[in-house]
């Protein structure tokens, strides 16, 4: 289970997060909406570590992430899988590397790896771009590699961070049974940041609105899209100010 | 506050030490960028070190000092100051600025985050192998440089001097001390761990997209240029007092 414990969060003095609280039960599929810029990205990178929280905490199996030394957020780190907005993969490996990477941590032969690699690669549609660079792939190819190599992890929890974000309606709907599919089959935890309601209506279990720092809604896909509160209704309609 | 930051940075990348199966592998790759890569720049500059010192030296001691000193100018001058700096500052601008990029730009596209949640130390995946190339490297390169100086200097003694090898050889074994050699070389090996610290340190400190990215570079070569010749400094003022 993954909380988030009135975390806040500032930067430069202006306030990004300012009480974010909210549940992540096991195997579900939590999605968090809102504004570009209202702090959905900065939310999710407090749950590996990768920033520190100014007060509050995210708390994680019962390890509060921000106390932990390096070891035991390392192993945290291993439970984890991350899809990045940009995929970020590394751009001097093929995809076989960089889906084998986190693999290469780990208590597992050479042969294990491979074999883990090619299930993870035909998990998102990727079968025999093992040695592609990912210059040569297209914006959706780079996320799926970006999917494969968080699943590849066989984590407990899959963490996506505008996994939509830049691709055109087809792409994106591809992603989305991806995200379903990866749960299924890997009975996995997810935690989405996005904007794009079409997205969240597919994957999410739960959505939750961040507005002004916090949580401003919170419910079923059923409840979100009946919801009766202004703000919300005006960002899932897409309705301008 | 910069100087706390470069404390940090480098008590972080002594942690990593231990890493070695990570580090370790990765080694060669940046001996190789750092080394090989590198021979023709500073081969090239030597050469023609060389044949100014022979030049400039037979210009200064016209009629006053015996001709055979030039060999003794061209190698202390060689060994001492001019292989080791003139080749560092051009290795700050081909070394060191290609690491702050390469660097700048994997923290902007998010892919030192992504190689934390992979259970990575960026100290050991990135900085470490670059430091350690550059200590180990910029000896080696240094030295072959040296040795080229010496020959063009040598060579243009032969030529444009009218100097005989024997006189040559004289000069240069004239006052020649081992620490010659050593001083040259351990200057060297601080001036390559400082250009790739450096490096290491600006372009992880990248923020912002391709303008943060420009500016990293840019800051370091400045700062490895400046440091290099306060280092310079100081190791004359420590070892040949």
């Amino acid at each position: 289970m993954i909380r988030f414990q009135d975390l806040h969060k500032a930067f430069d003095g202006k306030p990004v997060l300012a009480g974010f609280t909210l549940d992540v039960r096991d195997g579900e599929t939590v999605v968090i909406i809102g504004y570009s810029g209202t702090g959905k990205s900065v939310a999710l990178k407090h749950v590996v570590g990768l920033l520190r929280p100014d007060a509050g905490d995210v708390i994680v199996d019962d390890r509060a992430v921000s106390t932990l030394e390096r070891a035991p957020l390392t192993a945290l780190r291993r439970e984890v899988g991350f899809v990045f907005q940009f995929a970020a993969l590394f751009d001097s490996m093929t995809v076989f590397d960089n889906v084998a990477l986190g693999l290469r941590r780990r208590d597992l032969s050479d042969d294990e790896i491979a074999d883990r690699v090619r299930e993870a690669l035909a998990l998102v549609d990727l079968t025999g771009t093992d040695e592609k660079l990912p210059a040569e792939l297209s914006g959706g190819m780079r996320k799926r590699v970006g999917i494969a190599r968080a699943i590849a992890l066989r984590p407990r929890y899959v963490l996506y961070d505008e996994p939509t974000t830049g691709l055109d309606p087809v792409t994106s709907a591809v992603i989305d049974q991806l995200m379903v599919r990866t749960r299924e089959h890997l009975g996995v935890t997810g935690l989405v940041v996005t904007h794009d309601m079409r997205s969240a209506y597919t994957v999410g279990d739960r959505i939750a609105m961040l507005y002004e720092g916090k949580v401003r809604q919170a419910g079923s896909v059923a409840e979100i899209r009946e919801t009766e509160d202004p703000v919300v209704r005006q960002f899932i309609e897409g309705r301008p100010a | 506050m910069a100087v706390g930051r470069f404390g940090h940075f480098v008590r972080d990348a002594a942690r990593a030490v231990p890493d070695v199966a990570v580090w370790g592998r990765l080694l060669l790759v940046q001996m190789r960028r750092v080394g090989v890569d590198s021979l023709p720049v500073a081969l090239f500059i030597a050469a023609f070190t060389g044949v100014v010192l022979a030049l400039q030296a037979s210009y200064t001691f016209t009629g006053t000092v015996p001709l055979y000193f030039v060999g003794t100018l061209v190698g202390k001058t060689m060994m001492l100051e001019l292989g080791p700096v003139l080749v560092s500052l051009a290795l700050a601008g081909r070394v060191g600025a290609s690491m702050a990029a390469e660097l700048g730009t994997m923290r902007v596209t998010e892919q030192v985050d992504a190689l934390e949640t992979l259970a990575y130390d960026p100290q050991s995946f990135l900085v470490l192998p670059r430091v350690l190339a550059g200590v180990t490297m910029f000896p080696v390169i240094v030295a072959l440089a040296i040795l080229t100086g010496i020959f063009t200097g040598w060579l243009a003694s032969l030529v444009l001097l009218d100097l005989s090898t024997q006189e040559f050889i004289k000069g240069l074994k004239l006052f020649y001390r081992f620490k010659d050699t050593w001083f040259g070389l351990f200057k060297s090996a601080s001036f390559g761990g400082t250009i790739t610290l450096v490096g290491c340190i600006v372009g992880l400190g990248t923020r912002g997209g391709a303008e943060g990215v420009g500016k990293s570079t840019m800051r370091a070569v400045v700062y490895s240029a400046v440091l290099l010749l306060v280092l310079d400094a100081f190791w004359a003022l420590v070892l040949l007092r």
